[in-house]
């Protein structure tokens, strides 16, 4: 008995080749014209729009929580004045980013996976390009620059509103002015901090394009087929996003930004 | 309803062929779908291409669309063959011929105005808003259904949908129309409404088509000649009597 089996390790492997391709497909495809602006700016409003409340809610909620949870051993240690600091730097390098990302492949990365999936079955795909249009760049590229320029802006708003949830949080059992709570915040906080977490949002974002994109794009024949893409779209883009995560811990380190 | 009548004079060879396809190859991995399929569309003629389902009937209307690539064959459309052209070469000569498919691949998140329209402001056409609305209303009307303009696909029935890719297809005015099975998924009702408008709107238009099917009904009203697929190659030409009468029983299944 293997502990692995060999078949799911070699279809690890090509899945990941072919993902590598479609990304190469992606950068040659993404700077030739024709440029399809008309279609990015649609997809970066859809995109953008319609994951607002549910990044807006649950920052929010994990800015509260995180500042509750914490308080109780904050206190024990004598250093509850320290929290907004903890839970800024928490939130700015790590929670916001990774949390808002992953909520972000559940929404954006499984509706891109169906949405493509079912053109794909439907030969709307193809409908496409024999109507002068290269579905790729209609359809992948706009999608996949959507999400890459869209996360960080979401991911932006989500670490404000989890501070402000905490601002609240802080206050449900001590008293701290509003501004004292920033200047905290901010006065620990340096461009060492702000600089790496806001870069690899940018490659969360991609990678939840690309993943759903992909996945859709190779759907399988059937509704059932949609729905697996739309599936392992999450999946695999949420496994994405806490290895991206990993490097680029380790790419902050070896540039010297700490 | 006296559907000889339109057959163009391919006897006597006055006619010219507006697609040539010859040799054709096809496969994927070992299983051999086309091997050696040769056939010519003539200008004017309905051409019927009969197979059983799964003989490669929509993997050959690919090729000719170059929407798949064939291994071996050419395939000669307008002076040019398809095969060896670029995306762009191929998007000119997709401007001339139009592509009903099978599953009809109307956009689900457009309108029915959206989904007329998208043809005509993606391949580079110069128009005004004005000649855009006349021309959706003008390929709404030929099929009968300008009350949708403004509706879902989602909102059409079957038959409706199928008359929407139509009017797509339409849209253009192309020289050629390739037809992917249009009854297939309709009633035998609807199926013959859809094909008398497409013989209808090939006497209007004058185009030459070649439509795809393995339902006897559009054959017979449709087909001014008929090809016959079977493993791969064109098996037998000729009119719906003709082969009728053959006593070949790869021939004779589709006619029982
Ligand atoms: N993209 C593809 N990859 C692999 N095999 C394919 C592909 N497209 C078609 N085939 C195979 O080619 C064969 C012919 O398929 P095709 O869709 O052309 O059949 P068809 O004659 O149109 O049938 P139907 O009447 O059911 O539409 C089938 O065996 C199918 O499995
Ligand atoms: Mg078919």
């Amino acid at each position: 008995m293997y502990l692995v089996n060999t078949e799911t390790v070699k279809s690890f492997f090509n899945e990941l080749g072919a993902l590598s391709l479609f990304t190469g497909r992606f950068f040659t495809q993404c700077f030739r014209p024709r440029y399809e602006l008309a279609e990015f700016f649609r997809q970066c409003f859809i995109i953008g729009y319609k994951s607002l409340p549910l990044v807006a809610l649950t920052g929010f909620i994990m800015g509260l929580v995180l500042t509750l949870q914490l308080r109780p051993s904050m206190v024990d240690y004598g250093v509850e004045s320290q929290i907004p600091v903890i839970v800024g730097i928490a939130i700015i390098r790590e929670i916001g980013p990774v949390i808002t990302a992953l909520i972000f492949a559940g929404k954006i990365g499984s509706s891109i996976g169906a949405e493509l999936g079912s053109m794909k079955v439907t030969e709307q795909i193809d409908a496409m390009e024999v109507s002068g249009t290269n579905p790729f760049k209609y359809l992948v590229v706009t999608r996949v620059l959507a999400c890459t320029f869209m996360l960080p802006v979401l991911i932006m708003l989500s670490d404000a509103i989890s501070l402000y949830g905490s601002y609240l949080g802080v206050n449900v059992k001590g008293v701290t002015s509003f501004s004292l709570f920033w200047t905290q915040v901010f006065d620990n906080l340096s461009f060492n901090d702000v600089l790496p977490a806001f870069t690899k949002t940018f490659f969360f974002g991609f990678a939840v394009g690309i993943i759903g994109c992909y996945k859709g794009f190779n759907s399988s024949k059937g509704t059932e087929g949609v729905g697996r893409s739309a599936n392992s779209a999450v999946v695999m883009s949420s496994i994405m996003i806490f290895v991206i995560d990993l490097l680029a811990v380790q790419v902050t380190d070896l540039l010297g930004f700490n | 309803m006296d559907i000889n009548k339109n057959i163009p004079d391919s006897e006597s060879g006055t006619s010219q062929p507006v697609i040539v396809i010859s040799d054709l190859h096809k496969s994927f991995g070992s299983n051999r779908v086309l091997a050696g399929f040769s056939i010519s569309l003539l200008k004017g003629e309905n051409l019927v291409v009969l197979g059983k389902s799964g003989s490669g009937k929509s993997v050959l209307i690919k090729c000719i669309i170059g929407l798949m690539k064939p291994d071996r064959g050419t395939i000669e459309m307008f002076g040019k063959n398809i095969p060896d052209l670029g995306a762009m070469e191929l998007d000119e000569i997709r401007v001339k011929v139009g592509f009903l498919f099978q599953s009809n691949a109307l956009y689900d998140s457009m309108t029915v105005r959206d989904n007329l329209e998208f043809p005509l402001r993606r391949h580079w056409i110069k128009l005004t808003q004005g000649e855009v609305d006349d021309m959706v209303m003008n390929a709404l009307s030929d099929v009968g259904l300008e009350h949708t303009v403004d509706m879902m696909p989602v909102e059409l029935s079957g038959g409706m949908r199928k008359r929407i890719a139509l009017a797509r297809t339409l849209i253009l005015k192309p020289e050629i129309i390739l037809y992917d099975e249009p009854t297939t998924g309709l009633d035998p009702i609807t199926g013959k409404e859809i094909i008398s408008l497409m013989v209808d709107l090939k006497r209007k238009y004058n185009t030459s088509s070649l439509i795809i099917s393995h339902d006897m009904n559009c054959v017979r009203m449709a087909g001014d000649r008929i090809a016959v697929l079977v493993d791969g190659i064109c098996y037998a030409t000729g009119t719906y009597e003709k082969l009728k009468q053959l006593e070949d029983s790869r021939v004779k299944q589709f006619f029982e």
